[in-house]
C-alpha cells in the first residue's frame, strides 16, 4: 500500500488479478479505517421497505428513522404508507426505564390512525442492550389487533448490511410462514386456475419502476408473476408466496437466503437471474423458459428479445462509439451488482478496472476476479483513502457508487454514475441498459472536465 | 387547534446528537472527526452531509460490533484513533458518542486522555470529546456539546486581548463567509467557531487533498479565553452548552447572545453590538446594503402580506426565519422545530407580542403535526429544510428549501441567507416563491371563483 494509505490490516481485502492471493471478506469493519458500510438496520430497512402497505416502526432514537425517511426510490401501484418513517423516539428516561410501554403505545396509535395490515418494528441498537422484549410487545400488539405485528432483529452493531438482509428475510418467512402440505395443495390449485406458471421474482426494489419493467416482459413471455420481492408488493401478496413454483432472484446478496429457506421448507426452486444489461436481459429470460420448460416460452422469449433488441440496441450502439476504450471503477454495496456491471460495461466497449462491494461473498469475488482483465484491483469494505488511490492509479475515467462516493469522483475530476438505491430512472430491462448507456454518457462527455484542468 | 398528544414520531423534523458533533468538528483546522458506535451511525450521517454540501465527508467510526458492545470499547475507539491519524494525520480529533456508547456507559474523555498519556511520544494530538447520545436531544444541541467541548477542552489561560470570538450556529458555508466578509469590512480581529467555509465547499483543485484547507485553527480556539467579548449567533440553545457562557464563566470573557442575522431587525442587532464592541462605525458599505434590503422590502410587501407560513428545522433558524416573515407582512402560522429548546417558545413568543397576530410555536414537533397546522390553517408556503418536500407532495404547500438537509436540489452550500445581502436573496427567494404559485394559479382560480357560463352568454 502506498504511504498514504498505509493500513497493513487492510491489505488482505485488496487484490490485483494475478497476485496469487485469495481476497479476505464478510469480516468485521476495522475501527477507524472509514468504512463505507452501513448498519444491520440498514440492511433490513432496504429490502422490507418497499412493502407499500406496512407501517416501519423504527423501536429506537430518532436518527435511524430521520436518516431513513423517504431517501429510497422505491415505486408503488397503491398504498404509500410505505413512504413514511415511524421512530418511537426514545428518550433518555426511556433509555433508563426501558421502552416497551412507549413501544406498546406507538403500534395502538398506528394500528388505530391508519389500519395497516402488517406493522414490522425495527429494532436499533439500544433495544437489546436496554432488555426491551421485542417479540413480547409485538405479540401482544399483533394478538390486541388482529393484524401482523413483526419485530425485525435489526440491531445496528451484530453485523453489517449482510447480517440486515437475513433479518429482514427472517422477518418475511414469518409473514409467509404456512404448513408445507397447505402451500402444496395451495400451489396446484393455483398453478391450475392460472393457466400460465405463477412464480415469485426476489430482489427486486422497483427502483424507479424496474419491477414494473420486468413483470411486463414476464407477462409478455406467459409467466404469471405471483409477487415480487418486495417491489410494489402489500402484506396480501406476500402472504401467498408460497403457491409460487420457481423463485427468481435478482439481487442475491439480499435475497439467496430467502429463496434457499423457501426451497427447504415449500420446495419452490430457485434461478439466479439479472437483468441489468442486455445481455444478461436476454440471458435471464432465456432461464425463465428453460426453467419453466416449455418451447413455446421459448418461443416467445426470442420474439421479445428480438423485439426490444431492435429498438434500444441501436441506441445503445450510438453512445459506445464515444464511450469505447473508457476505464471504469465500481464501488457498490453487493457482488451481484458488481458482476453485473462488470459485463454491462464491456457491453459498452468499457473495462472495469477497479472493482469493490461493501458486502461481497467469496464466491461473488471469485466471479469479479474471473471476469476482469489483469492488474484490475479487487478490493471488500474499500474506504476513501483507498478508493482515491485506486481511481488514479488505476486510471479509471469514471467511478460507479453511491451519493458518499459521488463527492469525492468528481473532486477527483472523474465521472460519476449513481447506482443506488435513490435512482430516478430504471437500470434494468432493455429499456434501463439504454438510460445506464445514456447516464454514462451524460457524465464521461461533459464538456466540464475539459475545463477542470486546462491551464488558464 | 388541539392536536393530540402522540407517542409516536411521524416523519422526524430532527436529526440525532452526533449529527450537530460532526457538523461542529468539520469546521476546524486539520481535524478529524469519530463517531463512537456502530458502523451505520457513522455511515448514515455522511450520507446526508455529503448529500448536502456535495464533498467529500470522511468521519471515522470505532465500528462498535457484539463484543466491543457486551466488553466495553475502549480498546476499538483507541484503534479508530490510531487508524485515523495514520491515514489523515489530523492535528485535532473530536470524538462524538452515540446513543449505543452512551447506553454501555463509554467515558470516552478518560479514554482519550488514556491515549494521550499512552502514546505520548508521537506526534502532537488534540483530542476534544462530547456526550451526544441520540437518545439525548437534537442535531443543534450536539453542535453546542461539540462547540462547548472545543472550547472548554482546548481553551487555556492566555493574556488579554483585542480579538472578539464569534460562536455560530449551523450556518452555510456562503453564510460564513459572509460573515467573515462583515467582520473584513469592520476591520476586526475576530475567531470565528466552527468555521467550515473552505472545507465543506472546497473549491475544485488541480490535485486533491484528505484533508482540506480551512478550519478554525487550535491555535485560535486556544487563545478565545482572552478575547474582549463573545458573539454567540444563534440564542435557543441550552445554558449549560454554551460555549460563551463557559468562557464568560472561566475566564470572564464577557458573552452576547443574539439571533443569527436573518431578517433587518436581526441584522442591526448585531452590527450594533460589534460597532460597540469593537468602538467603530457601522461600514457606509453596510449602511448601502442595509438600504438596499429596506428598497427590496418596500418592493415586495404586497407580494408578502398574501403569505401564511409554516416555519420549521433548526431552533435558530426558526426564530430568525419567522421574524423576517413577520417584519414583512408574513403571516407565520406555526414555527415548529423538532428539538425541545424551551427558549424558542420563550423568546419567539416575546417577540410575537408586538404582532397583532401570534402563530403557534411548537418543540419536539414532528412533520406529522406541521402539516396538520399547515392544512388547518391554509398555508401557502412552508420555509425550512429539504424534508418539506413532503407538504410540497402531500398538501401542496411550496417549499422554500432553507438550512440543513437540503437533499433534493443543488446548492445547499452556496446560500446565503444572512446579513443585510443575504437577508434580501433570501426574502426575494420567499416573494418569488409566492409569486409563481399566484401565477400558475390565479387564472383558474379567478375563474372558479367569479365565471358563471349563464351570466357570460351573449343573446
Amino acid at each position: 500500500m502506498g504511504e498514504s494509505t498505509a493500513l497493513p490490516e487492510r491489505e488482505a481485502f485488496i487484490l490485483t488479478k494475478g497476485q496469487k492471493k485469495t481476497l479476505r471478506c464478510d469480516a468485521d469493519s476495522l475501527a477507524g479505517c472509514v468504512s463505507q458500510r452501513a448498519c444491520v438496520y440498514c440492511g433490513a430497512r432496504v429490502v422490507l421497505n418497499p412493502i407499500t402497505d406496512a407501517v416501519h416502526l423504527v423501536h429506537g432514537p430518532i436518527g435511524c428513522a430521520s436518516y431513513t425517511w423517504d431517501i429510497r426510490g422505491s415505486l408503488t401501484s397503491g398504498e404509500d404508507l410505505f413512504r413514511n418513517s415511524f421512530s418511537t423516539d426514545l428518550k433518555e428516561p426511556d433509555i433508563i426505564f426501558g421502552g416497551e410501554k412507549k413501544l406498546a403505545a406507538c403500534l395502538d396509535e398506528l394500528v388505530e390512525k391508519y389500519h395497516p395490515p402488517v406493522v414490522f418494528v425495527y429494532s436499533t441498537c439500544i433495544v437489546g442492550v436496554i432488555g426491551d422484549d421485542l417479540s413480547a410487545v409485538c405479540r401482544a400488539a399483533a394478538a390486541r389487533h388482529g393484524i401482523e405485528v413483526l419485530p425485525v432483529e435489526s440491531s445496528g452493531f451484530i453485523g453489517n448490511k449482510s447480517a440486515g438482509y437475513r433479518a429482514a428475510c427472517d422477518t418475511l418467512l414469518k409473514l409467509i410462514e404456512m404448513p408445507p402440505e397447505e402451500a402444496a395443495v395451495r400451489r396446484q390449485a393455483r398453478q391450475a386456475s392460472a393457466g400460465r406458471p405463477v412464480i415469485n421474482y426476489l430482489g427486486d426494489f422497483n427502483l424507479a419502476g424496474e419491477t414494473w419493467i420486468i413483470r411486463d416482459y414476464l407477462h409478455r413471455i406467459g409467466v404469471a408473476v405471483n409477487v415480487v420481492f418486495t417491489g410494489d408488493s402489500t402484506c396480501r401478496e406476500l402472504k401467498k408466496a408460497p403457491e409460487a413454483c420457481l423463485n427468481l432472484i435478482q439481487c442475491a446478496g439480499s435475497m439467496q437466503y430467502m429463496a434457499g429457506q423457501m426451497q427447504e421448507k415449500y420446495g419452490i426452486p430457485y434461478r439466479q437471474v439479472s437483468f441489468l444489461g442486455l445481455q444478461d436481459t436476454a440471458d435471464s429470460l432465456r432461464i425463465v423458459a428453460e426453467s419453466l420448460g416449455s418451447a413455446e416460452m421459448a418461443e416467445r422469449v426470442e420474439k421479445l428479445i428480438a423485439e426490444e433488441a431492435a429498438v434500444y440496441a441501436p441506441q445503445i450502439e450510438y453512445y459506445k462509439q464515444f464511450l469505447a476504450g473508457k476505464r471504469a471503477a465500481v464501488y457498490v454495496g453487493g457482488g451481484f451488482k458488481a458482476i453485473s456491471l462488470i459485463r454491462q460495461f464491456r457491453e459498452l466497449g468499457i473495462e472495469v478496472v477497479m472493482v469493490g462491494t461493501q458486502t461481497g461473498r467469496k464466491e461473488e469475488y471469485q466471479v469479479m476476479n474471473d471476469l476482469v482483465e489483469e492488474g484490475a484491483v479487487i478490493m471488500d469494505d474499500a474506504n476513501p483513502a483507498e478508493l482515491e488511490r485506486f481511481l488514479l492509479e488505476q486510471g479509471a475515467d469514471l467511478l460507479v457508487g453511491g451519493v458518499k462516493e459521488r463527492p469525492l469522483a468528481y473532486k477527483l475530476g472523474r465521472a460519476f454514475i449513481d447506482h443506488n438505491h435513490d435512482r430516478k430512472h430504471p437500470l434494468s430491462g432493455f429499456v434501463g441498459a439504454l438510460n445506464f448507456a445514456k447516464e454514462v454518457y451524460s457524465t464521461v462527455c461533459s464538456p466540464v472536465w475539459r475545463y477542470l484542468n486546462a491551464t488558464r | 387547534m388541539a392536536e393530540k398528544s402522540r407517542s409516536t414520531n411521524e416523519n422526524p423534523c430532527h436529526m440525532c446528537m452526533p449529527m450537530g458533533g460532526i457538523l461542529a468538528m468539520k469546521g476546524i483546522a486539520n481535524a478529524m472527526v469519530i463517531v463512537h458506535g456502530s458502523q451505520g451511525c457513522s455511515t448514515y450521517m455522511r450520507r446526508h452531509i455529503a448529500e448536502h454540501f456535495n464533498e467529500p465527508v470522511d468521519v471515522g467510526s470505532s465500528s462498535l460490533n457484539e463484543k466491543g458492545t457486551v466488553y466495553g470499547g475502549e480498546a476499538q475507539l483507541k484503534q479508530a484513533i490510531d487508524n485515523v491519524r495514520r491515514v489523515y494525520k489530523p492535528e485535532v480529533i473530536g470524538i462524538v458518542t452515540t446513543c449505543l456508547a452512551e447506553t454501555i456507559g463509554e467515558d470516552v474523555r478518560r479514554t482519550a486522555d488514556m491515549y494521550l498519556r499512552e502514546r505520548k511520544d508521537s506526534e502532537p494530538l488534540h483530542i476534544a470529546t462530547a456526550a451526544t447520545p441520540g437518545y439525548g436531544d437534537s442535531y443543534t444541541e450536539g453542535w453546542q456539546a461539540m462547540t462547548k467541548s472545543l472550547v472548554s477542552q482546548l481553551a487555556k489561560q492566555v493574556e488579554r486581548h483585542d480579538g472578539i470570538n464569534i460562536i455560530t450556529g449551523l450556518l452555510s458555508p456562503a453564510d460564513i463567509r459572509e460573515l467573515k466578509r462583515l467582520f473584513d469590512e469592520m476591520r476586526l480581529e475576530y475567531t470565528l467557531l466552527p468555521d467550515y467555509s473552505e472545507t465543506l465547499d472546497r473549491p475544485y483543485l488541480p490535485s486533491y487533498s484528505k484533508m482540506p484547507a480551512g478550519g478554525t485553527p487550535v491555535s485560535a480556539i486556544e487563545k478565545m479565553g482572552g478575547a474582549r467579548a463573545t458573539i454567540m449567533l444563534g440564542c435557543m440553545g441550552r445554558e449549560e452548552l454554551s460555549a460563551g457562557r463557559w468562557l464568560e464563566t472561566t475566564y470572564g470573557v464577557p458573552c452576547v447572545e443574539l439571533p443569527l442575522p436573518i431578517g433587518l431587525e436581526n441584522c442591526d442587532r448585531l452590527l450594533d453590538c460589534l460597532s460597540d464592541i469593537a468602538g467603530v462605525p457601522v461600514p457606509k458599505r453596510m449602511e448601502g446594503e442595509r438600504g438596499r434590503l429596506l428598497d427590496a422590502m418596500v418592493d415586495s410587501h404586497k407580494y408578502n402580506f398574501a403569505g401564511r407560513s409554516v416555519i420549521f428545522g433548526d431552533p435558530d433558524w426558526v426564530y430568525a426565519v419567522t421574524t423576517l416573515c413577520m417584519e414583512n407582512g408574513i403571516l407565520p402560522l406555526a414555527a415548529a422545530t423538532g428539538s425541545r429548546m424551551a427558549r424558542l417558545a420563550e423568546r419567539l413568543g416575546e417577540r410575537m407580542a408586538k404582532e397583532r397576530e401570534t402563530c403557534r410555536i411548537v418543540t419536539g414537533a414532528d412533520f406529522a403535526l406541521i402539516k396538520a397546522l399547515a392544512e388547518n390553517n391554509g398555508a401557502n408556503l412552508a420555509i425550512g429544510p429539504s424534508e418539506g418536500r413532503f407538504l410540497e407532495e402531500k398538501a401542496g404547500i411550496p417549499l422554500v428549501r432553507l438550512g440543513f438537509p437540503i437533499l433534493d436540489r443543488v446548492g445547499g452550500q452556496r446560500q446565503l441567507s444572512i446579513g443585510y445581502a443575504g437577508t434580501t436573496q433570501l426574502l426575494d427567494r420567499v416573494t418569488n416563491v409566492l409569486l409563481e404559485n399566484k401565477y400558475k394559479h390565479y387564472r383558474r382560480s379567478m375563474a372558479k371563483a367569479h365565471y358563471r357560463p349563464e351570466a357570460c352568454a351573449g343573446e
